[in-house]
């Protein structure tokens, strides 16, 4: 394992000891990269108002690849945007790190997504007049912050992207584009990453590179990881899944595999099925 | 499809609103250019049918010499005054008045300057008592010979008043007069059509303004009752014979409108000028955004093809659009034309000294033109887009919306092709090879040279444009905005071409009449061997004259070694009209102009003598000892024997006729005077002495030879400046331009906005990307503008190098700001698109599908 170059602006990165496993932190308290505490988002009034999340509160420990699951509608995208700070909640907080994000202006989320968060969307990552390299390194452009030679190296090692960095976004297949993003995201070393859908665009084959990836920068590095999907099996890499039915945080798996998680996923149809 | 048409035009009203603006304005200009000329022709009428209204029939000697319509007016011989009693004895004349009225009576306001007229002629006439035209306002008529009237306009105009003891130029050197009435015209007018009028007994204005006793311009006669005027001018013409002109009033008030009017179509055509460059402008426009239209919506159109639209049906819905798009326009622009005339033709009667305007009225020719115009140029320009629309096969339903990078092998043939077609019209209308098509070969030239530059520039902007923005590299937002302005080449070309347009125009005319001054400069320091110049600075049709009498003062100031000066006007010198000079004191051509002889001797003049240049005694086939008829405009026909040739060169006139010929002039006062030193005296004290004795002669100044250079080409700055401004206009088209683009291209990347925000682009930076992008294409048009318009400059003024325009001067002053203009008119383009740009919602702009 590569050493772990130092963290800028003294930001705890949890360094784990080579060959510990990854599930004897779950009994521990972890400090969280992100929270939301009794967070409710209402959209509309009257007649037409939609509750999207009813008081959601969870916590996203640091070095952890988290999961959020449920069925379309279930809010559970609105979570993730509430977390990231690309939306506002109704009522309650929502925290990265040390920041509070509720409350803050256009300049400090702007702040706030430029040094501590990463985005990965499930399509149209990339700016497609800026090379692989350029695209990776837009974060780090745009604060004016030079970046890290090491860590750079470090991250285009894993990725496999050496020998593409000065390649359109055009010129590169839909999984190598989403690894420069997945390179993007984690070269500013944000404390955390929001993935939306991030293989929804994407063959098994490539889906699953993007995926060991993402879960390896986790185990790795120690980077924190938020992932949005649908896909089971997609969520079987992350540490832990937490499972969103109607606005709510009905169920929780620990080192899910892609069974466990398919069989929570039913129950929770058939218990909307019911409720309806 | 009809209806889908419409529904998608609706959606997008305001892009089109935009692009079609610039339509707009061009029709302005064409309706605007019918409205204003419509307008001051029914005025004028008006002003000449109450100036002969009470004329029943007028009699006047045919001119001497016949005038063409641009050289000013003809000089009508005198009416002998006992042909007015010969008329005043005809059966069926009432009465008949001898009339003395002629243009030219300058008064001296209380300031000590010549009142001008702008335009109006400035008449000095005898006062024949009133009429129901002409009104006593105040005062009394005059009855002394130092005694005048004014009217009303030119008392205000000249802040004098009853009583005053005031100046007057006339065909004399100033007079000293006291006004002793103040009169004013039928309907409380102060004027009719700006004139300003001086009137004198009958006596002093022969003296004055016809430069001889007992004669009158014209006899204005009275039918006797029962006598229709049409038989009354039939009786006079036939009893008076062929030496005269006999008309009856309405007859003089239609051709003294005419000619008037002959004069306005002039602005007429500068406005259709303009609106030509608007509407060229306007077409890069609305090709740009049909463009962009149809690349939006290919999927749309795809679709379209896919559920069975045929080609034709493509191409009727995106014609359809333009249509309607161009009527909108057309009626807009109609609207905004007649406001414009109506503008316009207030400021020219205000300008000219209170013109009464007719009412506004819409000529049916400016609602053909103008959706003649709004309609052709929208429909063509959307022609190329419509056509490519078609070509948008079904599959493109189903695939992703890219815009293709299409080489651009085609367009730089083209480009290339229309560029060296427009060069060499060019190179025939400047070369003279194109005889009487030479201006049309001329704009054309000019036209095929700005769409083929327009065509190359895609091809130019890849290395251009990434120079320049490689300005703003070391800036991540400014990087981003100059690959964004990359990104199109054909939409940044089209954008940055129709800034082009306007700056080239700028930049060539800059470049033409820089070139000719410091020509003028040059030539004047080199050819006019004198130290100070008498001359003024013409503000009217009459130029600036001075009384001769100064001369001989000068002459005899001890510093001064040689003065002279110099008379002209156009005259009939055997079959052919030609200008004519003639100067105080011959040795002026060798002293001064450095003449030099190539046959005879130009030394000396005697009264039946002239010079001529070696150029016209080439044409006309004269030789020393040859006779030529001279016909004047004031004087009986003469006969002169050519006595000596000189070389022809500048400031020479191609012929020079005696002084004592100057007083057959139309004007028989020196225009300029050229003062030459002794050695050793200094012009700086030589020149308030002149000044002194020049304080009668307020039209003229002395100046040294750098001062007169600057008062000569005064002209062509104030010229210069009314070109830029309207010049302006086509920038300010531009600008909708490239406000067009950057919104489409913000709506077109909104996603790609919501990432850049995403991953911490802020709000400053976002507008800064977008501003980059602005400067970008806005500083390439610039740059295009300046070229190609430096080009056309040098082309123009190598073509004039005969004329005399032997410097290239490029105004690199100018250049440089016409850049900064452009950098400018791309941060004020980019405002609103930018500030749209940083709104983007940022989870709106990455959740959108």
């Amino acid at each position: 394992m590569m050493g772990l170059p130092r963290r800028p602006r003294g930001t705890a990165w949890t360094k784990r000891r080579e060959g510990e496993d990854v599930t004897a932190t779950v009994g521990r308290q972890a400090q969280a990269a992100a929270r939301a505490s009794e967070v409710w988002k209402v959209y509309g009034s009257g007649e037409a108002q939609v509750i999207a999340l009813r008081g959601v509160s969870c916590e996203f420990e640091q070095g952890r690849f988290t999961a959020i699951m449920g069925p379309s509608g279930s809010g559970k995208s609105t979570l993730m945007h509430c977390l990231a700070g690309l939306d506002s909640v109704t009522r309650g907080t929502v925290s990265i790190g040390e920041t509070t994000v509720t409350g803050l202006g256009d300049a400090g989320l702007t702040k706030l997504r430029r040094d501590q968060v990463g985005f990965i969307f499930q399509q149209f990552n990339l700016l497609p007049t800026l090379t692989a390299k350029e695209n990776i390194l837009l974060p780090l452009s745009i604060a004016g912050r030079k970046p890290d030679q090491a860590w750079f190296d470090t991250v285009i090692e894993t990725v496999g992207l050496r020998d593409r960095l000065g390649h359109r976004p055009a010129q590169l297949s839909g999984g190598q584009q989403q690894r420069v993003a997945c390179a993007r995201a984690l070269v500013s070393r944000p404390q955390v990453i929001f993935a939306d859908e991030p293989t929804g665009n994407l063959d098994s084959r490539a889906g699953a590179e993007v995926l060991k990836f993402l879960r390896n920068s986790v185990r790795e590095h120690g980077q924190t990881i938020v992932m949005v999907t649908h896909d089971p099996t997609a969520a079987a890499y992350a540490d832990r899944v937490v499972f969103l039915a109607d606005g709510e945080i009905v169920s929780e798996l620990i080192q899910p595999t892609a069974e466990t998680v398919l069989d929570t996923m039913k129950k929770l149809d058939t218990q909307v099925e019911v409720g309806d | 499809m009809f209806r889908a048409t419409l529904k998608s035009l609706l959606a997008r009203k305001l892009r089109l609103l935009l692009s079609g603006l610039a339509v707009v304005l061009g029709v302005m200009f064409v309706s605007g250019a019918f409205v204003l000329t419509d307008t001051l022709g029914r005025s004028f009428d008006a002003v000449f049918a109450d100036a002969y209204e009470g004329v029943d029939v007028n009699v006047s000697a045919k001119p001497r010499l016949e005038v063409g319509d641009f050289e000013g007016e003809a000089v009508a011989a005198p009416v002998p005054a006992e042909t007015v009693e010969r008329i005043r004895g005809l059966a069926g004349v009432a009465d008949a008045t001898g009339i003395v009225a002629a243009d030219g009576a300058r008064l001296i306001g209380s300031n000590g300057k010549v009142v001008t007229s702008f335009g109006p002629p400035q008449i000095g006439a005898n006062w024949v008592g009133v009429s129901d035209l002409v009104q006593l306002r105040e005062g009394r008529e005059p009855q002394a010979a130092d005694e005048i009237l004014v009217n009303a306009a030119l008392a205000k105009a000249g802040r004098v008043a009853v009583g005053d003891r005031v100046g007057v130029l006339t065909l004399e050197p100033k007079q000293e007069f006291t006004i002793v009435g103040v009169f004013g015209y039928s309907g409380g007018r102060d004027s009719i059509g700006g004139v300003n009028e001086i009137m004198f007994t009958t006596p002093v204005a022969q003296q004055l303004m016809l430069g001889q006793g007992d004669a009158f311009t014209n006899v204005t006669v009275t039918a006797a009752d029962g006598v229709t005027n049409d038989r009354l001018r039939d009786d006079i013409a036939a009893a008076l014979g062929a030496d005269f002109e006999v008309k009856t009033g309405a007859e003089l008030s239609a051709d003294a409108a005419a000619t008037l009017k002959e004069g306005l179509s002039f602005f007429n055509r500068i406005l259709l000028g303009f609106a030509a460059v608007a509407l060229l402008v306007g077409t890069f426009l609305i090709i740009n955004t049909f463009s962009i239209i149809v690349a939006q919506r290919t999927r749309e159109l795809a679709l379209m093809r896919a559920v069975g639209a045929g080609r034709r049906q493509i191409i009727g819905s995106v014609i359809l659009e333009s249509v309607a798009v161009g009527l909108l326009a057309s009626v807009l622009g109609l609207g905004a034309g007649v406001g414009i005339g109506a503008l316009l033709a207030y400021l020219f009667g205000n300008l000219s000294g209170g013109l009464d305007l007719a009412g506004i009225a819409v000529p049916p020719a400016a609602v053909i033109g103008a959706f003649g115009v709004g309609l052709i140029i929208t429909v063509v320009a959307a022609l190329l887009p419509a056509l490519r629309a078609s070509r948008i096969p079904p599959i493109a339903a189903m695939q992703d919306v890219a815009t293709p990078d299409r080489p651009l092998t085609k367009i730089t043939v083209a480009g290339a092709a229309v560029t060296s077609t427009g060069a060499t019209l060019l190179f025939l209308g400047l070369g003279g090879h194109a005889g009487d098509n030479a201006l049309i070969t001329i704009l054309g030239g000019v036209l095929f040279a700005f769409i083929g530059v327009a065509l190359l520039t895609p091809m130019i902007s890849r290395p251009v444009v990434g120079l320049l923005g490689g300005i703003f590299s070391w800036w991540m937002p400014g990087k981003l905005g100059r690959l964004n302005s990359g990104r199109n080449p054909r939409r940044t070309a089209i954008t940055a071409a129709a800034l082009m347009v306007g700056i080239a125009l700028v930049t060539g005319v800059t470049v033409i009449l820089d070139s000719a001054k410091s020509s003028i400069s040059g030539l004047v320091q080199e050819k006019i061997n004198a130290e100070l110049v008498i001359a003024g600075a013409q503000t009217g049709p009459r130029p600036s004259t001075f009384d001769p009498a100064v001369l001989e003062q000068t002459a005899a100031l001890p510093e001064v070694a040689l003065v002279g000066g110099a008379y002209g006007d156009l005259a009939q010198v055997g079959d052919e009209r030609t200008w004519v000079g003639a100067n105080t004191n011959v040795s002026m051509l060798t002293q001064i102009f450095g003449a030099r002889a190539t046959a005879g001797d130009i030394s000396r003049l005697g009264p039946d003598q002239m010079l001529i240049s070696s150029d016209v005694a080439a044409s006309r086939g004269l030789s020393v000892g040859s006779t030529v008829p001279v016909q004047l405009a004031r004087a009986e026909a003469k006969t002169y024997t050519v006595s000596g040739i000189y070389e022809a060169a500048e400031f020479l006139d191609p012929i020079t006729l005696p002084a004592t010929a100057a007083q057959g002039f139309t004007i028989p006062q020196p225009m300029m005077g050229f003062i030459q030193l002794t050695p050793g005296a200094q012009a700086a004290d030589v020149l308030p002495q002149v000044e002194t004795l020049l304080a009668d002669s307020p039209e003229v100044s002395v100046a040294d030879q750098g001062a007169f250079v600057e008062q000569q080409t005064e002209p062509l700055d104030g010229l210069l400046r009314m070109i830029q401004i309207l010049l302006m206009l086509a920038i300010v088209i531009a600008v909708l331009g490239i406000i067009n683009t950057l919104a489409l291209s913000v709506l077109e990347r909104t996603r790609e906005l919501g990432l850049l925000r995403a991953v911490g682009l802020g709000r400053a930076q976002t507008m800064g990307m977008i501003t980059v992008e602005a400067v970008v294409i806005s500083v390439f048009g610039a740059l295009l503008g300046i070229a190609v318009g430096s080009g056309l400059g040098a082309a123009v003024v190598e073509a004039l190098r005969d004329e005399g325009i032997t410097d290239l001067v490029l105004p690199w002053a100018d250049m440089g700001a016409m850049v900064g203009l452009g950098a400018l008119v791309g941060v004020l383009a980019a405002v609103i698109p930018a500030v749209r740009a940083a709104r983007i919602d940022v989870l709106g702009a990455i959740a959108h599908d």
